[in-house]
């Protein structure tokens, strides 16, 4: 069996949240307010979506389409952004401008601005995460394999969602270790291909320790 | 006491080495609660459960309590009436008072900490006094519609806090600090909450005097209008029409007169109708909360107003659908469709209660899921977890 060259550590997260001073009580407050709020906001509410809402409520997509759909009640907002998909944009800045140019496209249309019922504004927020390594470290795929089966669900966001968006490693931890440190590439590429978007960090862990349990067996054979 | 590894069983997987890993990491460094008292609802209860679990993982934890003559408890419940938005008169010198004696209480602790969380009204000011280490304002209400003149005096204390934290980002006014948001919780191994044998449910109803022969519809809460217990009571007789359910008030009664009114006119209809049943509890009735909700078929919130309230949450944890209204954290509680309803009217209310009664299986699915949303979402650990990401964030 192929020993790495470094091994991986599971790193768990904690999300601190954080609310920042800009509220929206319409579709046009909410786009001026996009326009302002820091990248990390634009973050908080679509990537960290999947880490806050496991593993009932990922029916929305982000949290600016929760908002469109259920306190503004207008479902063609709701599908637009519901369907942007925050792991498909480079940068943030670059997501944000999508976000932006939707509502903006769908204020044209209309003749009033769509506004939430009373009490239900919309609350910008950015999130501090702080790191946790759990567990032993691993040196072989099947090592990886037994600490991926019981890291708390943090450490797949943390490895693949924290890690592609925010520090700059956009393969995610999981497929650069197996590239890098195992010297398993066809692995890396099919894991670094799972679509985390609109599914939960269980399906996510799921998909990873099939495509590792297969290429275990195929080591084994 | 209960212990963090107790917790394995309840909390989702993971979560309890997280807790040890984070505590790992602030070993050595002292943190401080400071509360008004140690008895009731809100801060203390959670701090009953989130002290003892803090001192268990070996992190050097305390918590003081501030003592006042009677003047002070009068302004520090008007104070904070206030800035709930409750119109009060509040004197000057009333206010003085209340600095005066925060002033004398701090002589008598100690602020030696790395991180010092003052919880609510009652000690706010004692941040004048402080000293090193961050100094944290916990408030456990709704503060945005404080009454002008109340938060500007307020205000100046928050003011000299490192942060604040707020249950909702709604809850929050404008500020120079920064706003963390951190959900209150419940402890799943209290009295109000711990498992209960279906054994034990049925004495425990049988001694409220209580049958299990139909469908038990449950609110539980003070007896005032914006809990709406009267609206509670309208909808069951709309959905009386088609089942024969039962429904059961239960709450504590101030002796403030609009809680006795509301009493009266509750009595009133239960008289009327043997199914209407009102419980007055007295403040300590965990166990008989517990197992009323245990008891229950559906458990109703429907509050007008209120602050986080965690009620849903607990009704949730014992596997119960939650049909309730929109108020304080009601619609970060009940997951609309998948763990209960959220409503807006009476009707609304008739409504879902008759949809879930007409479809016993969507009761059972419900409540399973509603149990799952509040173990990742409502439970002490995951109040522990953001307390101790709040002191290494804080504290470095």
């Amino acid at each position: 069996m192929r020993t790495a060259k470094h091994p991986f550590g599971f790193i768990g997260c904690v999300e601190l949240r954080q609310a920042l001073d800009k509220h929206a009580l319409d579709e046009r407050e909410l786009m001026d307010r996009l326009e302002e709020v820091p990248p990390g906001s634009v973050f908080y509410h679509t990537h960290g979506y999947f880490l806050r809402h496991r593993p009932l409520t990922t029916a929305y997509g982000n949290d600016f389409a929760r908002w469109a759909a259920v306190e503004v009640r207008d479902q063609a907002l709701a599908e637009r952004l519901a369907v942007v998909d925050p792991f498909g944009f480079p940068d943030l800045e670059l997501l944000r401008e999508e976000l932006v140019t939707i509502i903006h496209d769908h204020l044209r249309r209309l003749n009033t601005v769509p506004r939430a019922e009373l009490g239900g504004a919309f609350h910008f927020q950015q999130s501090h995460i702080v790191q946790v390594e759990l567990g032993p470290l691993a040196t072989t795929l099947a090592e990886f394999r037994d600490g991926l089966a019981a890291v708390d669900a943090s450490a797949i966001y943390f490895h693949m969602v924290e890690a592609r968006t925010r520090l700059g490693r956009p393969s995610g931890d999981f497929a650069e270790w197996l590239r890098t440190s195992l010297e398993l590439p066809a692995l890396a590429d099919r894991i670094e291909r799972i679509d985390t978007y609109m599914t939960s960090l269980e399906r996510v862990r799921a998909r990873v320790l099939s495509l590792v349990d297969q290429a275990l067996e195929e080591e084994a054979a | 006491m209960t212990r963090i590894d107790d917790y394995r069983q309840v909390a989702p997987p993971g979560v309890v080495d997280i807790i040890l890993k984070l505590a790992e990491r602030v070993r050595g460094r002292r943190f401080l609660h400071v509360s008004g008292g140690r008895f009731g609802g809100g801060a203390a209860e959670i701090l009953r459960a989130v002290v003892p679990i803090l001192c268990d993982m070996g992190i050097d934890t305390h918590w003081e309590i501030t003592g006042g003559d009677p003047g002070f408890y009068t302004t520090t419940r008007a104070l904070q009436a206030a800035l709930e938005g409750a119109e009060r008169v509040l004197a000057d010198e009333a206010l003085a008072h209340y600095v005066e004696m925060n002033r004398v209480n701090a002589k008598k602790l100690s602020f030696e900490a790395d991180l010092v969380v003052v919880h609510d009204v009652q000690p706010a000011t004692l941040v004048a006094q402080r000293s090193d280490g961050r100094w944290v304002w916990r408030c456990h209400f709704d503060c945005s519609r404080a009454q002008r003149r109340a938060w500007s005096f307020f205000r100046q204390f928050v003011a000299q806090y490192e942060a604040a934290v707020f249950s909702l980002p709604e809850f929050g006014r404008r500020l120079g600090v920064p706003q963390y948001i951190i959900y209150p919780s419940i402890d799943p191994l209290s009295e109000k909450n711990r498992e209960l044998t279906p054994r034990e449910v049925a004495t425990i109803l049988a001694s409220l005097r209580l049958s299990q022969d139909k469908p038990l519809l449950v609110q539980i809460g003070p007896f005032t209008r914006a809990q709406d217990p009267l609206g509670v009571v309208n909808a069951y007789r709309l959905v009386k029409k088609h089942y024969d359910v039962r429904l059961v008030l239960a709450g504590t009664a101030g002796d403030e007169r609009e809680s006795l009114e509301v009493l009266a006119e509750l009595r009133e209809a239960a008289h009327h109708d043997p199914d209407i049943v009102v419980l007055e509890l007295p403040p300590d009735a965990h166990l008989q909360i517990n197992a009323l909700q245990r008891g229950a078929t559906i458990v109703l919130q429907k509050s007008l107003r209120e602050g986080f309230g965690l009620g849903a949450a607990e009704a949730m944890w014992k596997g119960k659908p939650v049909v309730g209204g929109f108020g304080g954290g009601l619609a970060q509680q009940i997951i609309s469709d998948v763990t209960g309803y959220t409503v807006h009217s009476v009707e609304g209310a008739a409504f879902r209660l008759r949809h879930l009664l007409n479809n016993p299986e969507l009761i059972a699915r419900m409540g399973t899921a509603g149990r799952e949303h509040v173990r990742r979402t409502f439970l002490v650990t995951r109040n522990i977890t953001d307390y101790l990401a709040l002191l290494i964030h804080l504290s470095g």
